[in-house]
């Protein structure tokens, strides 16, 4: 087996994560399909409770979060760094409207990687977002993982910022090649 | 070589008849039966004609792109109420995908108005796809949005007015008008007031947030 390999996902903070989202009352799940997001994907494909929805461009996600804020619901993106590269100029809207936004970012390009396509946006993710006042939360233990994203459901929902909470590679792994 | 486009099938002038200042406000109707998100450029002239500078009109004045999904995920926040997505043709078209994915969610209170005048009015008239080819009806049906017409002539009207009102699916309504300037507006180009004035409206309808 590879020395850097993907964590397995049964390690509990991911479903945990996704219950701490349905405490705060998110109820539409807007992503583009990421193995680093797999649980919270297939979670909110399974309850009946939450709109689940697949986009095909990343930059669909922002102003779809920013229409659930105006309806009363929230929203969350999941994405992977690369398609952070996606949405620059839709934050536009965000900014401006001072739209609360949630982004939770698997990372690539980052510790550990092994491919040489992903360092472009992945070392460009956060210093782009803080480039669109988007503040980054970075994560790299397990254990961190829970009260970061409660810091960054608190400075979205009740600060009214715009926050990513990077889920880096020293966290999920590196994908082995 | 820049006229080398494919002539064949670029669209008769004769195809964009209507005058938009007389279709908008003929298909959308009552416009307060809807919440209405509307998309930058000329677009938003044309429903602020209608409208005013009303709290239940989201206004964009950039992010070009966003007004379909930011439809999506107002119409899935309040299934209980109409949503109208008014955009034009150049905005569309650059975010072609957002067809996709509402034809995946298929909310039953969504409803796309397309202004086509074949054209980018406000960067100096220049043509856009659809006036050499691109039949943006068709992509949405393509894409799996069931409930999609084109309204290029007056007879075409009540049809397309229905559709935007009726139904248990997303509608696309694909509305062709003449390239003419849009009827002039004063937009409100303020994202932030504009949002916690659509709050208030809702709140004052009694939604609960």
């Amino acid at each position: 087996m590879n020395e850097a390999t993907i964590r397995s996902p049964a390690d509990g903070w991911q479903n945990e994560l996704y219950d701490l989202l349905r405490r705060h009352d998110v109820t539409q799940f807007a992503y583009v399909p990421d193995a680093g997001h797999q649980i919270l994907i297939d979670r909110s494909l399974n309850d009946p409770d939450v709109f689940s929805i697949p986009l095909t461009t990343e930059e669909e996600g922002v102003a779809l979060v920013a229409g659930a804020d105006l309806g009363g619901a929230r929203g969350v993106l999941l994405m992977q760094s690369s398609g952070v590269g996606n949405c620059i100029n839709m934050l536009s809207l965000i900014k401006g409207g001072r739209f609360p936004f949630l982004t939770l970012v698997s990372m690539r390009g980052d510790f550990g990687e092994g491919n040489p396509w992903q360092f472009a946006m992945g070392q460009a993710t956060q210093p782009v977002l803080e480039a669109m006042d988007v503040i980054c939360l970075r994560v790299e233990r397990p254990e961190d993982v829970i009260p970061t994203t409660i810091a960054g459901l608190t400075m979205a929902f009740k600060g009214q910022q715009a926050v990513a909470v990077l889920l880096t590679q020293k966290l999920i792994g590196a994908k082995p090649f | 070589m820049a006229s080398d486009v494919n002539t064949d099938v670029i669209r008769a002038l004769d195809d964009f008849v209507l005058e938009r200042s007389e279709a908008v406000p003929a298909v959308i109707g009552r416009h307060e039966d809807f919440l209405i998100v509307v998309g930058l450029g000329g677009t938003a002239c044309d429903v602020g004609a209608v409208t005013g500078d009303a709290a239940h009109v989201y206004s964009l004045g950039g992010a070009m792109g966003a007004a379909c999904t930011m439809g999506l995920g107002l119409a899935l926040a309040r299934p209980e109420k109409r949503v109208l997505v008014v955009t034009g043709d150049g905005e569309l078209l650059m975010n072609l995908g957002a067809l996709a994915t509402i034809a995946v969610m298929d909310p039953p209170n969504l409803s796309i108005l397309c202004i086509d005048n074949g054209h980018y009015g406000e960067t100096g008239w220049q043509k856009s796809h659809t006036s050499l080819g691109v039949d943006l009806e068709k992509i949405a049906s393509g894409a799996g949005i069931r409930r999609t017409a084109t309204v290029a002539q007056e007879t075409d009207l009540a049809e397309g007015t229905r559709l935007l009102r009726e139904g248990n699916g997303a509608a696309f309504v694909l509305l062709r008008v003449k390239p003419t300037e849009p009827p002039p507006f004063r937009r409100n180009f303020d994202a932030c007031s504009q949002r916690a004035r659509f709050h208030m409206a809702l709140a004052a309808q009694g939604v609960q947030r």
